[in-house]
């Protein structure tokens, strides 16, 4: 199912690669109409996005204006009424089935019924691994977010950070390429989320991974990124995709660099120019 | 100064707190008891005074009024028994009896014992609480899962509900116990004739416990969020998987407290299948033999002994509730 290469890929340490030609994820004009008792609502509207290798994309926006329907729509749980949206050059259904991408949702949402351990094995129980293979991945990514110790444990002995790093294992254990994260901070303290954005940093610099990752918050959509796309409500579109170039070594006191302020007054720009702060 | 005399304090001072802990428990249990038991006597009292004046002024005797309360609390057909009678018959019809007798040479349950009634109610009943629980959760599944049985269903399961059980137990006894095939069975020794007997009162009682289990396992297996579905569904589960390892364990606490009515319900179910078919063994029976002879301290006990078999089955299952679920790691 997976060479050995792609297993040993998160165990092994390296720089983060660069983005390639070939797209991990390619909307072009891509449109999701829901349609409700109220008439039709333009969730996506004619969204264009290349998506590199390797890259780690925050999209930003306020509420409604489509950014977690994109990430559902890339994970195949919403599917696009126009347009299309390739996965690895395949459909996002296809992708699935190729298990191409990890989710992780706002709350943890492990099963409190299931040791940390159990939980982390659910997906690889699921796709069929073997007993052996599923005790050394769970291990190994139990390592990779610093819980090893702590997977014989029952999520409600776990505070709401270390839940959050069981979940983020939980997608990371069978490997796949992608990893999509809808708000996975969204629902934790400030100094708990810091913590977490500079292991996420790390884990994505050890791992490879692309990154899709849904936030409310400029500072973390900044402080994280290699690229930000700046979406607008009604419809839900996207206004502005800025380039990130701040350096891949990045210690928490970097929003406090020029450099880091900037960008974080461009998001701005951008969502203004999108209407987010008018009502 | 102070350092020593911590320990030293330590000891009387929690034995204080376990005694006010077991007290804060237990006294207000008492208080609650002791109310009823006096509301009890005062309403024996009230309700039997009338025949016992009656005799005696038909025997032209002269009594004290703590006479006549003595006399009101210890009749023989009281409209209402006492405390101490109700409790002194069920002492005397379990304790006090043997619970085998012989009879023509065979050793038999003795009629007379109450224990021997409660275990012919609680054999269906628990084959009813069976057959009851274990439809339940088939229907719920196939609710859960299918559209056509989720509309049609539940609506029947309701109606179901809204038939007198009173009213249909003799139909189903008449018919069951005319089964071609049970009597088939029976006579070719696959089934006792106890157990021909039995059957009916078991279907009966799965008739009334099914429905909590419908309902209670419908809302448990779709208790899983919509997040937890979609998180299966990024996994490409199946709905098999999904129905395992997911909507199955989630609806376990529900189960628990669904069974727990259920239980109660199956017990009713039985007594109830025993009231008119003139059964002659069974908690229902000697409700029924009670109240042709007029022997309301026989129906009153045989009422606690029901009310007790019930108390202790909810008690068990609460048992192994407990049990489960701290296997299945809920807090302790």
């Amino acid at each position: 199912m997976l060479n050995q290469e792609q297993i040993d890929g998160f165990a092994d340490p390296g720089e983060p690669a660069p983005a390639q030609a070939a797209p991990v994820i390619a909307a072009r004009n891509v449109s999701l109409t829901f349609q409700t008792d109220d008439g039709p609502v333009h969730a996506l509207k004619d969204v264009n996005l290349t998506i590199g290798k390797g890259e780690f994309v925050s999209f930003i926006g306020p509420s409604g204006c489509g950014k977690t329907t994109l990430l559902r729509a890339i994970a195949a749980l919403e599917h696009p009424t126009g347009g299309t949206l390739t996965v690895n050059g395949l459909t996002p259904d296809e992708a699935r089935r190729q298990l191409a991408y990890g989710y992780v949702f706002q709350a943890a949402g492990l099963y409190p019924w299931r040791t940390i351990e159990k939980n982390i094995k659910l997906p690889l129980e699921i796709m069929g691994f073997d007993r052996a293979e599923r005790d050394r991945r769970a291990e190994a990514v139990l390592k990779l977010v610093e819980l090893d110790g702590f997977g014989g444990k029952y999520p409600w002995q776990l505070s709401g950070g270390m839940q959050q790093r069981a979940s983020i294992a939980r997608a990371l254990a069978f490997d796949a390429d992608i990893l999509l994260m809808d708000e996975p901070f969204g629902a934790l303290d400030e100094i708990v989320r810091d913590h977490l954005n500079e292991q996420l940093l790390a884990l994505w610099a050890r791992t490879e991974k692309t990154i899709c990752f849904v936030t409310h918050s400029i500072p973390e959509a900044v402080y994280l990124s290699t690229k930000i796309v700046v979406m607008s409500p009604r419809p839900g579109r996207i206004t502005d995709v800025i380039d990130s170039h701040l350096p891949a070594e990045r210690p928490l006191d970097i929003r406090d660099t020029p450099e880091f302020l900037e960008i974080a007054h461009r998001v701005r720009e951008g969502l203004r120019a999108g209407h987010a702060y008018e009502d | 100064m102070t350092e020593a005399a911590a320990p030293v304090m330590y000891g009387p001072k929690s034995a204080a707190r376990w005694v006010g802990r077991v007290s804060g428990a237990v006294l207000p249990i008492l208080t609650v008891v002791a109310a009823i038991i006096a509301v009890w006597y005062g309403a024996a009292v009230g309700m039997n005074r009338a025949w016992t004046l009656d005799q005696m002024e038909r025997r032209g005797l002269e009594m004290s009024a703590i006479q006549i309360m003595a006399d009101a609390m210890n009749q023989d057909r009281p409209v209402l028994p006492t405390p101490h009678q109700v409790f002194g018959e069920l002492w005397n019809t379990t304790m006090g009896e043997p619970l085998m007798r012989e009879r023509r040479g065979e050793l038999q349950g003795n009629p007379r014992n109450l224990i021997f009634h409660a275990y012919h109610t609680l054999a269906p009943t628990l084959m009813g609480f069976a057959i009851g629980a274990a439809l339940g959760v088939l229907l719920a599944v196939g609710i859960v899962h299918n559209r056509a049985m989720d509309m049609s269903v539940m609506p029947w399961a309701i109606a179901s509900q809204t038939i007198p059980i009173l009213a249909i137990a003799p139909i189903i006894v008449v018919v069951v116990s005319n089964l071609p095939v049970l009597n088939a069975a029976v006579d070719n020794g696959v089934i006792s004739e106890e157990m021909k007997l039995l059957i009916p009162k078991a279907l009966i009682s799965s008739y009334l416990s099914f429905f909590p289990v419908v309902v209670g396992m419908v809302a448990g297996l779709r208790s899983p969020r919509a997040m937890d579905l979609d998180l299966m569904r990024t996994w490409s589960a199946s709905r098999g998987q999904t129905f395992w390892k997911l909507r199955l364990p989630a609806s376990v606490p529900f189960l628990f407290t669904s069974l727990k009515v259920s239980i109660a319900a199956a017990l009713v179910g039985t007594i109830v299948a025993e009231l008119p078919t003139g059964a002659r063994f069974g908690l229902g029976a000697r409700l029924l033999t009670g109240s042709y002879y007029g022997q309301t301290i026989q129906i009153w006990s045989a009422l606690f002994m029901a009310a007790i078999c019930a108390a202790a089955l909810v008690v068990i299952l609460g048992a192994v509730e407990k049990a489960v679920l701290r296997r299945m790691g809920a807090r302790p």
